[in-house]
């Protein structure tokens, strides 16, 4: 078997889409979902400061496989959630799709919450005082004058985080979602006589995807970053 | 000046892979197996830990299984007893690594005959031939076999595997495939009722329907041949013949048939008639 043969019998390229799609699905949800945890976190009400902390304890503190296997088995299979109708007939590859997705924001957030409230650690508190004392109500203080300069200094450990995500998403071929370990794992199957061409295939494609990532959010994070 | 020191860097990891590759490649070991059991009196075989009534490492910590009795059987008629065996899990995927790196002196882990797979190893046997089957409720009455796989059923199987490859080759139009990372996963998604069949080879299938007796059953219509042998290291044509004298003792004295009865008799699984081995 020649290395070409590899991409002409595989789909390798299409296996890796879905890869980046698992990504950039899970880092935005858990961008989001993230930053709402970090605002209750920070936050004055005493519930929604004990739910952050409770939950990034727990979520942050599971196995992603577990997490992962769970969404698929404990909550389609046994409870019947499955995030996709029952009647279409690509029902299993949608739903293990989002469920994944699903598992990942909530577990990738856990980091980005924390990630966010060291950012606003690094606030100075008179900025924060000085705003109160001007009249401002704390969700104003969070949206003007935290939280801007909190992103700024965070966008390194927000690049670790997403790089991690990125190699995290092939625990999802555990459910079957079509992406690169379940590619892998056919091809380990079937070609066990170039079984190093196709790891290092596999490990290439991954350094493909999280270099440049690495790279570009450095540069960001240099552009950006409030000098003190 | 920053440039040399890039160049030199990259000239030892390149000369570091060159030291692993030539370390991985050759074995230095050339001795066939029959003189190594014969002198050592022990063996390294490697099996699956994870298969009931095929190679099962149970919680106590012994072995049992079909493979494990082959494995067994072979490994007396080579001169080692049961106390010099030392049992290895091999997972599909490493398998042939094992051999070639002389982890293990031979390979019984529902290895199936492929020519891929004769590049890198030899082959004794086959020991079994397996078809690909289906596992459903006992309840289920729809599913005869594989053609009766139509109108939008779910299937189930371990992800990458050969019998989860068919099915996306030959059914994708008709079924949908749910994989998971192991077997016991789909038994479960299979026993609450989210997929309708779990497909894979029947003897592997028979020793989970072992497991839940009375909630699964075998739809006994095989559809693809699995040739099961013992994989050893390439070229060792003495030990591949004893392997293969071996194995023949086996069937012939019914103790082939004795252990298939024993560790998947109990799912109600018709067993075959045994395989045809090359004599020498």
């Amino acid at each position: 078997m020649e290395p070409m043969d590899l991409f002409s019998n595989y789909d390798v390229l299409g296996a890796f889409w879905v890869t980046v799609q698992l990504t950039v699905y899970s880092a935005v949800g858990a961008l989001v979902w993230g930053t709402v945890l970090a605002v209750m976190r920070v936050g004055p009400v005493p519930i929604t400061r004990g739910f952050a902390a409770a939950y990034v304890t727990i979520f942050r503190n599971t196995p992603l496989t577990i997490l992962v296997l769970f969404a698929s088995l404990g909550l389609a299979s046994t409870l019947g959630i499955t995030l996709a109708s029952a009647e279409s007939t690509t029902s299993i590859a949608e739903s293990t799709f989002r469920l994944a997705v699903l598992a990942f924001v909530v577990y990738t957030a856990t980091f980005v919450c924390e990630a966010i409230r060291s950012g606003v650690n690094t606030v100075p508190v008179g900025q924060s005082e000085a705003a109160r004392a001007l009249g401002m109500g704390f969700g104003r203080v969070l949206a003007t004058i935290v939280l801007p300069q909190a992103f700024r200094s965070i966008i390194s450990p927000l690049a670790s985080i997403l790089i991690a995500l990125t190699k995290n998403t092939t625990v999802a071929a555990v459910i079957g979602v079509g992406e690169a370990a379940l590619l892998m794992s056919e091809m380990v199957e079937n070609e066990s006589d170039v079984l190093f061409l196709v790891f290092a295939l596999f490990a290439l494609g991954f350094v493909i995807l999280t270099l440049p990532t690495g790279l570009l959010l450095g540069w960001v994070a240099r552009r950006l970053e409030v000098r003190r | 000046m920053r440039l040399t020191r890039v160049l030199t860097a990259a000239a030892v990891v390149a000369a570091l892979a060159m030291v692993v590759a030539a370390c991985g490649g050759g074995s230095t070991d050339t001795a066939s197996l029959v003189d190594k059991a014969r002198s050592d009196k022990t063996l390294t075989i490697g099996i699956k830990f994870d298969q009931p009534g095929l190679g099962l490492k149970r919680p106590d910590g012994t072995f049992a299984g079909f493979d494990v009795d082959v494995a067994r059987y072979v490994a007396r008629e080579l001169g080692v007893e049961e106390a010099g065996i030392t049992f290895k899990e091999a997972q599909s995927a490493e398998r042939e690594n094992l051999i070639s790196r002389g982890e293990v002196d031979y390979v019984v882990a529902t290895y199936s005959i492929t020519d891929a797979r004769k590049q890198e190893v030899n082959f004794a046997g086959p020991y079994f031939v397996a078809h690909q089957d289906l596992l459903v409720r006992t309840d289920n009455t729809d599913i005869t076999g594989p053609d009766s796989l139509t109108a939008n059923k779910k299937l189930c199987s371990v992800r990458g595997s050969t019998p989860a490859q068919k099915v996306k080759d030959q059914f994708a139009s008709d079924v949908q495939l749910q994989e998971f990372g192991k077997y016991s996963d789909c038994i479960t998604a299979l026993l609450n009722g989210s997929v309708d069949a779990v497909t894979t080879d029947d003897v592997i299938l028979a020793g989970y329907a072992a497991q839940s007796p009375g909630q699964l059953k075998l739809v006994g219509e095989g559809f693809s041949d699995e040739n099961y042998g013992i994989g050893l290291r390439k070229d060792d044509a003495a030990g591949t013949a004893a392997i293969n004298a071996a194995l023949n003792k086996m069937i012939a004295d019914g103790s082939w048939a004795r252990s298939l009865e024993t560790n998947v008799g109990p799912s109600g699984y018709t067993i075959p008639a045994p395989p045809a081995i090359p004599a020498s």
